[in-house]
């Protein structure tokens, strides 16, 4: 199970985590935060492989993926 | 298992850089170090001036804010008051590579135990977009409106090739932080340096290429390209001395 959250307070709409999610489902919502920007956002969870690439590239520490252990 | 968690040492305010400034991935890879080290507890950062003044709001742990460009000159005293400690300094290229030109080549030349994190993104940050040390020649800034020219202007400072070979430093090495491979190779990077320091055998600096959207004029994913195509070719990354000998 991977949980993908994002601090939608923090994001600032620069886009650099849309460039990097290898299955290019980081997008920016239609809405806008409290500072007046687009934030960050995920369509399809599930598709979703925990990659964390976007939480890397990320300047402020908006996003923060969780992944379950595998089972061993 | 978490991927983005925020570091310990790294206080959790918002960032008051621009959308898409990487100064906010440099700190975040520094805290992290910081914290995987366990050196939390006796890590003194020295802030610049220049954008990241305020790394001391960020930073939870011990912060002094230096002169301009005086940075490697505080470290020093404090390594040498309290060689236990591990100190740092934070600067940008205006604050490092222009006013502060002889305190960081004096640092190495003597071989101070610190470590200089240095943000390379090759303009003036804080004061609005001139030409800076580092700015590329023909990049286009506030004070250089048609281009750097070599011929007025000279060419960039290129510090990681100018310090290596000097006797004193230890571990220099040039990172980017414009996709996830290099944010990795930084970290790694920042991580020796610390090393480096706490083993006592001399002067390290990490020189973070970075961007600048704002002053740069172009969008952020744009910049991290433009950082790619053209600082890249010109700054070359990877590791230009290690404890082992120049490379």
């Amino acid at each position: 199970m991977i949980k993908i959250t994002f601090r939608e307070e923090r994001c600032k709409g620069c886009q650099l985590c849309t460039t990097v999610c290898p299955k290019g489902i980081v997008v920016m919502a239609g809405r806008t935060n409290e500072m007046g920007y687009h934030p960050a956002t995920v369509t399809q969870q599930e598709k979703c492989t925990g990659c964390g690439l976007c939480a890397l590239m990320c300047p402020d520490m908006v996003i923060e993926v969780e992944r379950e252990a595998k089972a061993v | 298992m978490k991927k983005g968690s925020r570091p310990a040492s790294l206080k959790d305010v918002p960032f008051h850089y621009c959308p898409g400034c990487t100064h906010g991935i440099a700190h975040r890879l520094v805290t992290e170090v910081i914290d995987e080290l366990d050196i939390r507890g006796k890590t003194i950062g020295i802030a610049p001036v220049g954008c990241s003044v305020f790394t001391m709001d960020y930073f939870d742990f011990d912060m002094i804010q230096g002169s301009h460009g005086r940075g490697p000159a505080v470290a020093t005293g404090l390594k040498r008051a309290l060689p236990d400690r591990v100190v740092f300094t934070y600067q940008g290229d205006g604050d490092l590579a222009a006013i502060g030109t002889g305190e960081f080549v004096h640092a190495a030349v003597r071989g101070e135990k610190i470590t200089c994190i240095f943000i390379n993104n090759a303009v003036y940050g804080m004061t609005g977009g001139q030409m800076a040390p580092t700015t590329l020649v023909g990049q286009m800034t506030k004070t250089t409106p048609f281009g750097r020219d070599k011929d007025i202007n000279g060419f960039p400072i290129k510090v990681c090739e100018m310090l290596a070979p000097l006797e004193g430093s230890a571990y220099l090495a040039r990172v980017a932080v414009h996709n996830p491979k290099s944010i990795i190779k930084a970290k790694k990077a920042i991580r020796r340096a610390f090393e480096v320091q706490m083993q006592g055998l001399g002067f390290s600096l990490i020189e973070i290429l970075s961007t600048c959207p704002t002053n740069w004029g172009l969008s952020p994913v744009k910049a991290v390209q433009w950082l790619e195509e053209n600082m890249v070719p010109y700054f070359p990354l990877g590791e230009y001395k290690t404890p082992a000998g120049v490379i």
